[in-house]
């Protein structure tokens, strides 16, 4: 009979493995999956995860998709690290939209180059203080902050549809819930000609850089990261619980609210009430799957973008819900989930003992 | 305020919290156990959209609750083999779960998203449903609610009075020394988890065949999550679950009320509509402002894996 047995330390070999191996084993289920739904899975395959990067423009649309998830993704990680339990991007990802919506609103019609740098200054701060609210309660009234940012991610939701259908909405829209497009100097410049990639992609990854350095370079980052994995430790060492959680949040919601802002003033170059599309969510994958650090999280926001549109490919081509690349992305964090047994785990192969305790 | 309209509201409050009464339930015992499972929203979009289709194929409501309860307790049954075989971290496993099982649902549901059951009638209990204000409210309800006090009196007899709910109780407080007696921890755990997914799937149930007879994609609008915040508010007791489901129930129905009552107060509905949600929050702080609270009364190994040492 198989059995686990504890490892004498954590396997390094497997916390690398292990995301690889959910990826296979995600892709074989997809299959699966596929073959159920009475679709040939070769075909499925090919649509799914090939189709969306054949050529340089699914490329650029990959990119694209990835930018926002690898910004929220980011955030969190440092949050989860030091079990900061954030899972409210989704919410402060629409609160910077929305303040990014509100500079570009206010100053419309202006041509100036500072109106982008001002936008994204707003998109940072408007995550920020969106989820300034679940640390405030957190640490001076210990209310939970996973429930507290989850509920707060309906509210910015009916916040968001207030808005578009109410005091911002386009009055030449004809009645759509959705702003006025925004103006030239209101929109990221694309990076690529004949794409919709645009600079927040290169914003996305100086934020990786930079969350790179802050987890693995700087004391405030280790002090994070002792108190996640060796809590009494960081207790004894008198490292301040209250000052990671406002850090944790606050650097969470920025990098969301940055993404949020990178949606209007990127591909929608509006605000409408479907601005939040789940990458809150998804991102909360992407930080499990790329294992915490900025490397990882590169390539796991790649691969769950690869997901997303695959979902719209398998849509248009085989006639499936594009929720399919919801199946998906959660059966890969399941996968993750049971991969990692074998960090600390290993196999072993043993007659049964005589039963008697 | 008119009698008919004190009716009127007693009544929706009541269906308003049934489901939530149900599904803290069941997520009150999975947590006695000591296991928390963050994935109830996962749980209840999937008992959702499978009691509805199969209610929609079979045409009885009975067999869409029994379907409701079976997709729960499987997507239960994932969550037990990564917690509780395979000793995953809760939080996270969870988390995969709620998103795990809303995607599924809307998968999964796309093809009935424009089609409608029939009502279900109320069960009309004979005498007291006679009574003035608050009978038609109260005794002329779904089966479900009547469900969810049994619930509440079995829930009541077994934590407290039963043997076996003594073994639940001391195998979320102190699994080691559950297990040093004899006791089989983890098999005790699935069964406590199994428990919560069946619950889920039926309050799950509830929305999509009986509230509101139909399914969209996002119905379940966050009431698993209200429903574990109602865990932390009711401090791990079933009594305050009731309570407290009903509290929400109740702000859920005042804002419809106010904008279905013509009164010309000038307020957006969607600022309203999010009032349920700022309650939860409110009443989170509220029960969480004292720490001991807490600490004295959730469960002790609450989230924490357990391995028996074989």
């Amino acid at each position: 009979m198989l059995e686990l047995e504890a490892r004498a330390e954590p396997s390094r070999l497997m916390s690398w493995l292990s995301p690889l191996l959910a990826v296979v084993l995600t892709i074989a289920g997809g299959m699966l999956v596929f073959s159920a739904l009475g679709k040939d899975p070769l075909e499925g395959f090919r649509i799914f995860f090939l189709n969306p990067v054949k050529d340089l423009y699914g490329l650029s649309e990959l990119l694209l998709k990835a930018t926002p998830l690898m910004l929220c993704a980011i955030g969190l990680a440092i949050g989860f690290r030091a079990n900061v339990w954030n899972i409210g991007a989704e919410g402060q990802f629409m609160l910077g939209a929305v303040a990014a919506t509100g500079v570009a609103l206010y100053f419309d019609g202006s041509e100036s180059a500072l109106l982008l740098p001002a936008m994204i200054v707003a998109g940072a701060l408007g995550g920020a203080a969106w989820a300034a609210i679940p640390a405030l309660l957190r640490t001076r009234f210990n209310a939970n902050e996973i429930l507290v940012s989850l509920m707060l991610v309906y509210v910015a939701q009916l916040f968001v549809s207030w808005l578009v259908f109410g005091p911002w909405k386009d009055p030449d829209g004809f009645n759509f819930p959705q702003t006025q497009m925004f103006g030239d100097a209101a929109l990221m410049p694309v990076l690529l000609e004949g794409t919709r990639l645009h600079l927040g992609f290169a914003l996305a990854l100086a934020v990786l850089v930079a969350g790179y350095a802050f987890m693995n370079r700087s004391f405030a980052g280790f002090r994070m990261r002792v108190a996640g994995e060796a809590p009494d430790a960081a207790r004894y060492a008198g490292f301040s619980a209250t000052r990671m959680i406002w850090i944790g949040l606050l650097l969470g919601g920025a990098a969301a609210g940055l993404a949020g802002m990178g949606e209007v003033a990127g591909p929608m170059g509006q605000l409408t009430d479907k601005v939040g599309s789940g990458y809150g969510f998804a991102a909360i994958i992407v930080a499990f799957v790329g294992r915490l650090n900025a490397f990882g999280i590169l390539l796991a926001s790649l691969l769950m973008a690869l997901l997303y549109i695959g979902g719209e490919q398998a849509q248009q081509y085989l006639n499936l819900p594009s929720s399919i690349s919801m199946v998906f992305q959660g059966m890969l964090l399941f996968f993750l989930l049971g991969s990692d047994v074998f960090i600390n785990y290993r196999l072993r192969l043993r007659r049964r003992a005589v039963q008697g305790h | 305020m008119d009698a008919s309209l004190f009716t009127s509201m007693l009544f929706a409050t009541v269906v308003a919290g049934t489901p939530l009464i149900i599904v803290a339930l069941g997520l009150l015992v999975s947590e006695k156990a000591g296991v928390l499972n963050l994935g109830a929203e996962g749980m209840m979009a999937m008992g959702a959209v499978a009691a509805f289709a199969v209610t929609h194929h079979s045409g009885s409501p009975w067999l869409g609750v029994l379907a409701g309860m079976g997709a729960g307790m499987a997507m239960a049954l994932i969550f037990g083999m990564l917690t509780l075989t395979l000793m995953a971290n809760q939080v996270a496993s969870g988390l995969a779960l709620a998103i795990f099982g809303v995607g599924l649902a809307a998968f999964v549901g796309k093809p009935y998203e424009a089609v409608a059951l029939q009502a279900v009638p109320p069960i009309r209990i004979p005498f007291i449903a006679d009574l003035p204000l608050i009978g038609e409210a109260l005794y002329n309800q779904q089966a479900l609610v009547y469900f969810s006090w049994a619930l509440f009196w079995g829930l009541l007899w077994f934590l407290y009075r039963s043997r076996a709910g003594l073994v639940l109780r001391a195998v979320g407080e102190s699994p080691a020394s559950a297990h040093a007696i004899g006791y089989p921890v983890i098999r005790i755990r699935y069964l406590a988890v199994l428990f919560g997914g069946a619950m889920a799937g039926i309050g799950g149930a509830f929305l999509s065949v009986f509230y509101t007879p139909m399914w969209a994609e996002g119905m379940v609008a966050g009431r698993g999550w209200i429903a574990l915040a109602l865990v932390v508010f009711a401090t791990w007791r079933p009594l305050r679950v009731m309570i407290g489901a009903y509290l929400f129930g109740g702000v859920m129905i005042t804002q419809l009320f106010i904008q279905g009552s013509g009164l010309q107060i000038d307020f957006p509905s969607q600022l309203l509509s999010s009032l349920p949600y700022w309650a939860t929050i409110v009443v989170l702080v509220a029960i969480s402002r004292n720490a001991n609270t807490i600490r004295l009364n959730s469960p002790v190994s609450l989230g924490k894996p357990y391995r028996p040492d074989a």
